[in-house]
């Protein structure tokens, strides 16, 4: 173990190199590009064994990634913003074809009006795709999400892609401690990757075949079965993480403060920390704050949702993403599971950050308040409400 | 919590120079914290950039801009306005690289110093500066974070420049 200051993306350009994959596609966008610079760096001084294929385009990025997987290797990309959505359509290919393929996104605005800053509109968009989505608030988790991804997306009860979402720039660019574990132990951790789902010419088979109307359901269903055996497999390998390094995570959510809590907000990424720091200073006053972090949107933690939120008087959800004409995207998972388990308790959505806007402790104070007040069902940090019929 | 703001055009290293406060505090410290970031976006040389450090005895947890610096340092003085006055604690102080007086502010002739070690930049100069004046991080922490995250061809005229610097501010 060595303790390193280091940006987000080249914690997790270190915990990729902890893993050991086999095939780097790359296609450089900001604020993603440090990543596969690091990789690159690391291809070339020997560090990292692997095939680094700089393609034309994330289209081809994901394509080549689906083709390594296909093969048998542990393959890694890296997109953003924009290439995400260029590369949509390889999405749903790499999920339904079972590659479990690791991809890093910056999350970042997207176009237009053109901006390269962090929001989750790109990741959120995506997230029907069939890939796990893990959401990390700093470059520690960053680092050691990479190193998790693969144990998770390759257990033959998941089989399934994932995509760990850092937020651009305030958690790609920030720079802070964190520890690299020993190679020794990664390895220990992570075995080689291993599958029956690829080309084998000693046993040939069809794969990425068509499937007709009579047996197309059949395959989506095990599809999703696929990302919802995720949960329990993340339990089991943080709880082994934790054995290995020492450091614990608490599965698809985080709670903070919330046993007795009265208000809470969940909210999910970097913002967390500001949050959890402003539930601390209203309780010195007797507010009972609490928070809680989604770490992973897919599979979504509707139980632990609803565990959570049962007994509050309000809750909001802070999210930097709207799904135009309706709400955010994160209040609406939310708000689903509260319903499916019959909890009745009043939520606001709080959309704010977009386009790389700052969040500051006053704009978490206000939204406190505002939950325990009343207040319109959508709202737009520091403009005002946008009902879409209460 | 201890912040510091950095205030630079674009290739004058005003971000290295929030990083390696940022290293030189939790060099070899279990119970230091810190942050550093810069103001993001694209960067172009000659743009006004602004770079942000944290320091702490706990996790730092709030990555949203500073507000109230304990220290701004300007590494060109262009970039000074009495609007700056407004970021600052009541406590706080602002360090300007100019040759001239500035109201308000101490300046130093960083440029001369790091003239003086055929340094392009005064970055690691008013890094030093701080260092003397403040006392957030030792010379010697400060001169390991040089050497760990400076490449190695340029790093011993940065140290020279660095503690030139401190010295600069005991005298």
């Amino acid at each position: 173990m060595s303790k390193k200051f280091l940006s987000g993306n080249e914690a997790f350009a270190e915990g990729i190199r902890l893993a050991r994959p086999q095939v780097i596609s790359a296609y450089p966008i900001t604020p993603q590009t440090i990543v596969v610079e690091r990789l690159s760096e690391m291809v070339e001084d020997g560090s990292l064994s692997a095939e680094y294929v700089h393609v034309e385009s994330e289209h081809s990025a994901l394509s080549c990634a689906i083709g390594a997987s296909a093969a048998g290797a542990r393959a890694f990309t890296a997109t953003s913003s924009q290439g995400l959505l260029y590369m949509a359509e390889c999405l749903y290919y790499a999920a339904g074809g079972r590659f479990p393929i690791v991809m890093m996104n910056a999350d970042r605005s997207t176009a237009l009006p053109w901006n390269i800053y962090g929001d989750q509109r790109d990741s959120l968009s995506q997230l029907d795709s069939g890939w796990i989505q893990s959401y990390a608030e700093n470059a520690q988790e960053a680092l050691d999400l990479a190193l998790m991804s693969y144990k998770i997306a390759e257990d033959k009860r998941v089989q399934t892609p994932y995509m760990a979402n850092l937020d651009g720039f305030v958690l790609t660019h920030t720079y802070e401690t964190v520890d690299i574990p020993a190679r020794g132990q990664a390895d220990k951790f992570l075995p080689p990757y291993e599958t029956d789902n690829r080309i084998d010419f000693d046993s040939p088979k069809n794969m990425a075949f068509s499937a007709g109307p009579d047996t197309n359901c059949i395959f989506k269903y095990k599809e999703h079965k696929g990302l919802l055996a995720a949960a329990e497999v993340i339990t089991e390998t943080e709880k082994e993480f934790a054995e290995i390094f020492g450091r614990k995570y608490t599965g698809l959510t985080e709670n903070y403060r919330t046993e007795d809590a009265e208000y809470i907000i969940v909210t999910l990424g970097s913002i967390a920390g500001l949050c959890r720091e402003t539930a601390d200073k209203l309780r010195e006053n007797g507010v009972k704050a609490g928070v809680v972090r989604i770490r992973y949107m897919r599979p979504f933690p509707n139980k632990e949702i609803a565990d959570v939120l049962r007994n509050v008087k309000a809750y909001a959800v802070l999210e930097k993403d709207i799904s135009f004409g309706n709400e955010g995207t994160v209040f609406t998972n939310v708000n689903s599971a509260l319903k499916k388990a019959g909890v009745d308790v009043k939520g606001y959505n709080f959309i704010g950050g977009l386009g790389g806007r700052n969040i500051s402790g006053a704009d978490i104070g206000n939204i406190y308040t505002s939950i325990a007040n009343g207040t319109e069902s959508v709202n737009f940090i520091g403009i005002g409400g946008g009902d879409n019929g209460k | 919590m201890t912040e510091v703001l950095w205030l630079g055009r674009g290739g004058q290293g005003a971000f290295t120079a929030a990083k390696l406060l940022g290293a030189a505090y939790t060099i070899d410290d279990d119970i230091k914290y810190a942050l550093a970031f810069p103001s993001f976006g694209p960067e172009r040389r000659g743009a006004p950039v602004r770079a942000f450090t944290k320091l702490d005895t706990k996790p730092v947890v709030d990555r949203s801009q500073t507000e109230k610096a304990d220290y701004i340092v300007i590494l060109d003085d262009t970039l000074y306005s009495p609007q700056l006055q407004g970021l600052l604690k009541p406590t706080g102080t602002i360090i300007v690289n100019s040759k001239n007086d500035i109201d308000g502010a101490l300046t130093f002739d960083a440029d001369s110093i790091a003239a003086e070690f055929r340094l392009p930049t005064a970055n690691t100069v008013m890094f030093g500066l701080l260092v003397g004046l403040s006392g957030v991080v030792t010379s010697d922490e400060a001169v390991e974070a040089i050497r760990g995250y400076m490449p190695a061809k340029i790093q011993e005229r940065n140290i020279s420049a660095l503690l030139k610097a401190v010295q600069e501010v005991a005298e």
